[in-house]
Order: structure tokens, then sequence, then C-alpha cells
């Protein structure tokens, strides 16, 4: 069936809407539809993607306005007949076409203190974790860093906090690394007073359209927010931290038996 | 006039940013070296994100039995005996610690109820080997290295694509890229430089392999003087999607039959049980009692035949298929209903749905949303893509250095430990161990250097201008169209089941080929032109192409992932003991030759006949 796709089309000083035909078979997703037009309409229309299996993250865009990655959007799951409309990301400085300039993510994370696990609990360098504890962690490290999240994110997209705010891609990457319980660094401090986690009002959407279905909102960043709360504001800590002098996350690790 | 470009100096320069490059460039900066890593897309996104089943290590956390002795007379066997053995026994020996290594860096695996790393089952592996996250672990191993990686210092130059190396003499001096965004020239000038570029599967219609996996490093190695090796062996992963069309050729991984999955053909036939090659029957289970049973972790039991090697298990699909015995869309199906039911029985409490899903995750995304299907209640439909290369540079086992003085190679695009056939889990601990080699010695070699090697103004220019061309062409022939025409050929005249004609016929196809693509025209500019990346990459997609088809005409018997029809049987006389080089002749020509493998030592040869009833294979007599 012939279908209408409507592209962005232009670089960062200018650019348009232009509409394509091409033929949808199948079980056929955008990205395929993209393809086609690349290969016999448009050879200079500009995409990124890699695995075409929603493993890499790399074809993220917007289609009918929603956040979404090209390889994982079926065309038989959108309304039949009409025009399919497909745009950069808009929370990033487009470079050209469906393409956007998303190094900023990448310095974010290198601001992100680093794992620091405690001593190896055996001899051959090795730790026991159980699958419990795992799980809560594997859930964030499912992330493919498609920065759907942060497209979404009202605080970036909208309000252009990139300078104070990491984002959610970010506050699940803190998540996990809090969360292992091998880890012995303290990143409460920079989430309150440099990554901006005050910022997120919940509103879910990062979690919507997450296409690894990770329960950002409710999982990663809700607890971090409890834990600023802990040690910031909450009345009893306070008062158990004037009694008893807190002692460093590290002086804890070095005590446990190795 | 001259063309413009910037320059960016480092002691080593890692081309390609997979889990080889990044476990290269991280040993290589932890020695103090300065180094760049050159990737052709954004960082984290290389193929090693689809490796799913799991990393290779005798760490034997569920089986006391593994070893490092085993696991390196697995892979021998796997790879038929044509593989490097120096390369197979430090890969064996030195995975469980690369693995531990990732733990520290902050991976998270599964766990054994005890709480160590849990290891499962794969095709080809005695013992429960591999190191796994859900059906994820290459994200795991690429996201663990990553963010490890950039914490270290390395520079990172993102979508990036070299197409030269540029030499000073003998010695490596630089490389010459092109970046996406702008399509403005970079020369990286390094004292060593470690290629890492992955394979070469998009010379293939059906592949599990995205745009990126054009030969690079291959090519670049072979046009700076390096020379290739075992060329003939690429792997065709037995289950790749193969319904609806889109999503032809997406992996489906080894772990569902290492969770019980069984292939069954259209008349309901469990068709691997009638074909177990002479060398593996004893290590493959009678039943299917028995094979689940393995499946479960009964040392007792031997594996089910749908985990026999890969190479093998492609072929009895292929001959499924051919024979009329297929699935709807030309595949065979992949169930795991068989095994649910079975343990079922013996457990009323079995959760199938929640059992898979907690197994197999990404494959149940994968099916639900890519084709419609929940492949904890309904068959998969799969047949063979084109997956690995097992062939490549070739290089040092022990410092993965090219006969270039400087010129380092690892992970896929170099070759040797898996000899006519990788082990499915055996790529991600290859990547690991020799990325960590390759990083090692490019730092120590670069340290021994006093100055980078020259870099000469007429070979940037050179090939800066060639590149450029296709714009300026009136001609008319697309880059995709070609692309394609290739990919159709390589598919049908060099693919799973070969004859000397068709690949005759294939050579001559590629001169045409080569033809067309020297009067390629691209439109646009240079900015993000995926015409002209295209193009581009044809090069290298056309020399490893003909590489193929010359090193298996050249190899008249089947062994391993080469299956000649017109010589369906080893010939262990004339290719037993032997490895093809590949070079570039003083014309410019491709050149072939048949070279002996090195003796064995006796230590590994008694590991060997310890896993093989005593008996030494043909090969190693």
């Amino acid at each position: 069936m012939p279908t209408t796709f409507r592209i962005w089309r232009g670089d960062a000083t200018k650019g348009e809407f232009k509409d394509y035909t091409a033929e949808a078979g199948e079980g056929m997703v955008v990205l395929d539809a993209v393809h086609q037009i690349q290969a016999t309409q448009a050879p200079d229309l500009a995409c990124r993607w890699n695995c075409k299996a929603g493993k890499c993250g790399s074809c993220s865009a917007e289609i009918n306005g929603m956040p979404k990655l090209m390889c994982m959007t079926r065309l038989d799951d959108l309304p039949p007949g009409e025009t399919v409309i497909v745009e950069p990301m808009q929370a990033f400085p487009l470079v050209k076409d469906l393409v956007t300039d998303v190094s900023w993510n990448y310095e974010v994370k290198k601001r992100i203190k680093p794992f620091r696990p405690r001593k190896p609990d055996n001899a051959d360098g090795t730790w026991k974790m159980a699958q419990e504890d795992a799980d809560r962690v594997q859930e964030f490290r499912k992330c493919i860093e498609c920065f759907l999240c942060q497209d979404v994110c009202h605080v970036l997209r909208d309000h252009h906090k990139h300078p104070e705010f990491i984002g959610p891609r970010f506050l699940v990457h803190v998540a996990q690394l809090e969360m292992n319980p091998l880890d012995t660094e303290d990143r409460i401090p920079e989430l309150k007073e440099k990554q901006g986690i005050g910022y997120c009002n919940i509103t879910k959407c990062c979690t919507k359209v997450c296409p690894e279905h990770i329960t950002i909102t409710d999982n990663a960043i809700i607890p971090l927010k409890e834990r600023v709360v802990d040690q910031y504001y909450d009345p009893v800590m306070k008062l158990i931290q004037l009694v008893f002098k807190p002692r460093k996350k590290d002086e804890l690790a070095e005590t446990k038996p190795s | 006039m001259p063309v413009e470009y910037q320059t960016h100096e480092h002691d080593v320069i890692v081309i390609g940013a997979g889990g080889a490059g990044l476990r290269a460039a991280i040993e290589a900066s932890a020695s103090g070296a300065s180094v760049g890593l050159v990737c052709k897309s954004l960082l984290g996104k290389a193929h090693t994100v689809m490796a799913e089943g799991g990393i290779a290590a005798a760490l034997a956390n569920v089986d006391n039995r593994d070893n490092w002795k085993v696991h390196f007379a697995d892979t021998m066997r796997g790879g038929q005996y044509v593989n490097n053995w120096r390369m197979a026994e430090l890969h064996a020996r030195e995975a469980p610690d690369r693995v531990r290594e990732l733990e520290k860096w902050g991976a998270v695996f599964d766990r054994t109820p005890d709480g160590k790393i849990l290891q499962r089952n794969f095709g080809g592996h005695k013992y429960p080997r591999l190191a796994h996250v859900g059906d994820r672990t290459g994200l795991e191993l690429i996201r663990t290295l990553q963010d490890h990686g950039v914490h270290q210092g390395i520079n990172v130059y993102m979508e990036r694509t070299v197409i030269r190396l540029l030499k000073d003499g003998d010695r490596i001096a630089g490389a010459l890229a092109y970046d996406r965004e702008r399509g403005r020239w970079t020369v990286f000038r390094a004292k060593a430089i470690v290629l890492a570029t992955g394979g070469i599967g998009k010379a293939y219609k059906i592949t599990s392999n995205s745009w990126e996996y054009t030969g690079d490093g291959h090519t670049l190695a072979y046009d700076a003087g390096a020379e290739l090796i075992d060329m003939e062996f690429v792997q065709f992963h037995p289950t790749g999607m193969v319904w609806p069309p889109s999503v032809r050729g997406i992996l489906v991984t080894e772990g569902v039959r290492g969770e019980g999955g069984v292939l069954r053909n259209s008349k309901g036939d469990r068709f691997m049980f009638g074909d177990i090659p002479e060398n593996y029957k004893p290590q493959t289970a009678k039943d299917q009692e028995e094979g689940f049973r393995y499946v479960l972790g009964d040392k007792e039991a031997n594996r089910p035949p749908e985990l026999l090697t890969r190479d093998h298990v492609a072929r009895c699909i292929v001959r499924e298929v051919r024979e009329g015995r297929g699935s709807p869309h030309g595949g065979v199906f992949l169930e795991l209903q068989t095994f649910a039911e079975w343990f079922g029985k013996k457990n009323p409490k079995f959760n199938a749905a929640e059992h898979w899903k907690k197994k197999l995750p990404s494959m149940y995304h994968q099916f639900k949303e890519l084709g419609g299907l929940d492949i904890t209640k309904e068959a998969m439909e799969v047949g063979p893509t084109t997956h690995y290369m097992m062939g490549g540079v070739r290089v040092d086992s022990d410092s993965q250095m090219s006969r270039i003085p400087g010129l380092f190679a690892c992970g896929e695009c170099a070759a040797g430990i898996n000899g006519a056939n990788r082990l499915g889990g055996n790529s991600l601990s290859d990547l690991l161990v020799l990325g960590k080699r390759a990083g090692e010695f490019a730092a120590e070699y670069a340290k021994k250097q006093n100055a980078s090697g020259a870099i000469h103004a007429d070979q940037v220019d050179g090939a800066a201008k060639t590149a450029l061309e296709p714009f300026d062409r009136a001609t008319s022939e697309s880059p995709f169209k070609v692309q394609e025409d290739l990919q159709e050929m390589m598919q049908d005249l060099v693919g799973i089941v070969r004859k000397e004609d068709e690949m005759v016929r294939a050579l001559a196809g590629l001169k045409e080929l080569r033809a067309r693509a020297a009067k390629i025209q691209v439109t646009g500019n240079r900015e993000y032109n995926p015409g002209w990346h295209t193009a581009m990459d044809l090069h290298n997609l056309l020399t490893v192409s003909e590489a193929v088809a010359l090193a298996a005409i050249q190899r008249k018997e089947s062994r391993g992932a080469q299956f000649r029809d017109d010589y369906p049987k080893k010939d262990n006389a004339k290719f037993g003991k032997v490895n093809s080089i590949i070079a570039k002749g003083a014309n410019g020509e491709m050149q072939i030759k048949l070279e002996q493998l090195a003796p064995m030592p006796q230590e590994l040869k008694d590991a060997i006949m310890a896993e093989g009833g005593g008996v030494l294979p043909d090969e190693l007599k």
C-alpha cells in the first residue's frame, strides 16, 4: 500500500517538511520506509540507525509527534491511510534531517562519578550478589541510550535546563550506580546541587516513551528523590547525624570482612 | 589544490569502538598512552550490543569440571582444528580474568543461587560456560567498557569513518577519516594503530549486521599491505528471523536453544536428532529426555542436538528447507513449548510465560513487537543469517600486530582464534582477551617509538580526492543499487552452500560491480550524506567479497562454515593443516596462497586428546 511520509528536511539554519511516498509491506517499520526513500528518492536523507532491532538506540525520532525508535514502530500500528510525520528529536540541536546533536548526553555522563566497588568478597577478586539485588539494577542497565526520555522531558525540551538538569536518562544511570550493592560512592549531594533532581516533577512522560519499558520515574527517580530528602531534610535523620557523626561510606567499606 | 584537513595526534589510535576497540583503548590508556578512539557511529552503538547469549569463560561457577583446557579443546573442535592454537590457548586461559574484571568495572551479571556469576549452556561448549545478563549480554559489556573508558581519559571521536591508513615507509603513521556531520577530513596521527572494525556482514543480503559492517578494517589493512587469513569462513548463524520481510536476518539468540528451545520442520520432526556428526556423538543427548535434563544442569546428561555447532545447525536447516520441509516463509520452527510442557509435568507450579520472559526478555520483545508473535505460546520461524566473519587480518598470536610495524588488529576484523567456525560466546571473550592484548602491545610499541611517522601529503590528497569524485560525475549509477546487487550476488553465489562454477561467476560479477562502482554519482553535499557514505564503503565490500570468493574457491573441501556442494567432505590430507593467506600483489591484484599451520605443542594436544576420548583428530596427527 503506498503511504505518504512527511519527513523533516533541513539543517540548523533552515528546513521544511517534504512528502515522500513509500510502499508499505507486511511488518514494515518506519525505518524501512526511510531506507526505501533514501535508496530510491532522497539518497542524502540523513538518519542514524544501527541494529534495527531496538537494541542500540540510534534511530530515535518523533513519529506523529511521539518520541519513538523508528526501527520498532510498525506501520500497521499507525492510523491506516494517514500521512506519517517523521521529524527529529526536539530537545537537541539539529544536525541534518532526522539527525540531532546528542553530544551533550555524553558530556553529562562524564560528570557522573563512576562505579566504585567495595573490596572483593572473595580471594579471586569476585563478589557475592543475590539475584534479587541484581534484578533491581539490571532493570536500569537495560537502557539503550536512545535519549527519547531526554527528548520528551519538558525540563529539557521546553525549559532548556540542560546546564542544570541531567535528565531522566542520567537519573537512571545514577540510580543503577547508587543501587548497585557493591558500590561505595556517594552521589546524593551532586544529585541535589548540580544535577537538578528537584526539577523533575514526576509527570512520568519519560516512563511512557521508554522503548525498554524501564519504570524510570517510579523505580529510579522517586527513590533517588527520597535519598536526597533523607540526607538533607529528614528531621529524624538530622538528629541522628548530630548525635552520631556520619561515617563515610568508604570507611564502612573498609570495615567489611573481605 | 591540496585538500584541507585537521590533525589529531595520539600515541595509539583505535579504529572501532565495539567491545574489542573499547577494551584495547582502555588497556592502552591504562598503561599511560594517549589514546584516540575513532568510531563510525555514536559511542556505545556498535554491533557488540547485538550479542545476546553471553561471554564464554571457564569460570566453573556452574559446573566445577570446567577449566581452560576444556574450553580450549571445545574451541579447537568447533574450529575444525585450523584455528591458531596459540590464540585459542590464550583466549581460554585469560577469559575468566577478563570477565571478572568487567564486574569490577560495574557489569551486573545474572547470579547463581550462591551469588556467583551465572553461566549458561551454548552450542559446542561442553559445560555451561557463558556468563550472561538475560539475553542482552552485549549491551552490558559495551556499556560497562564505555562507562569505564570515558572516565579514563580516552579521547573519543564519534561518527568518523577511516578510509585509508597512512604509512611512512613500512611503518604505520596515521589514518585519514571523514566526519559524517560535515564531511570534513581528519588525519589521526599515531605511533600505533589498532583496527577493531568488526565484520563484513553487509556483503550479504540476509544478515544480522548493520550498515557499519562493510569490512573496513579488513580492507584498510589489506590496502596497506597486511595479510588476510581464513577469508573463506563466513559464519551463517542458524537462527535469524525470517518473517516479516523487513526483519529478515535479525538475530535470534542461540540462548533460546540453550534454554530448551527445539527445532522442528513442517512435519513436526525434531530433525536435529537425525544428523549428529560422528565427532560430536559422544557429547550429544540420545533422546529428548536427556537433552532437557542437560538444559536443567544435570551433569550426567549430554547436550541436545540443537546445541551442535552453528555451521552444522545452519546446514541442517538449509537442507530441511531445500527438501520441502520448511516453514511457510522459508525457515524452520523454533519452539519453547515442548520444553515447557515437559518441565511443567514435573513442576506443576511452573509458569512458562514468566519463565521465558525472564530468561529471554529481549527475544520476547523482538518477536512481540516486530513479528507480532508471543514466543511463550507460539513457534518462531527461523533461518540462517550472515552473522560473523572468522577470517580477517593476520596478526601475531600474542601481540595482535600485523606484518605492518605498528598496525594491530583485534576482535572480528582480526583472525586466527576461530578457525573454520566460531563457537557462540567466544566472540565476546575473544574481544576482551585479544582486545586487551592489542591495546597493551600497541601501547608498548608506541612507547618504543621516538616520534610518530611522517604524514605524506600525497597519500592524504590522493585518498580524499578519490573519495570526492562521485560528486563530480555526470553518470547516474546509484550507490544503494550497486550495494544491493553485490549483496544479492554474494548471497546467491558465495553463500552457505558453495560451488566452484558459481564462485567463479561471482568473481567475474565482482569485476563488473567494481566498474559500476567507479561510475557512481552522489547528489547533495558532504554533510551527513548516506548516499556518499554508502559509495565509499563499497570499495571495502568489494574487496572483502573478492577475498571470500577467492579463498572459498581455493579450499576444495567442506570444513566448518565452508560447505562445498562439489566437495562435500573434509579433506584432511590436503586442507586439514593449512590456512589460506591473501595479500595484495605487486600489480595491485589479489593473491592467495596456502600456508601450513604451526605444529601444536604436546600439552595442547593432550588437552584435545583428553576431551576426545584419548584420540587425536586426523588434522593434528
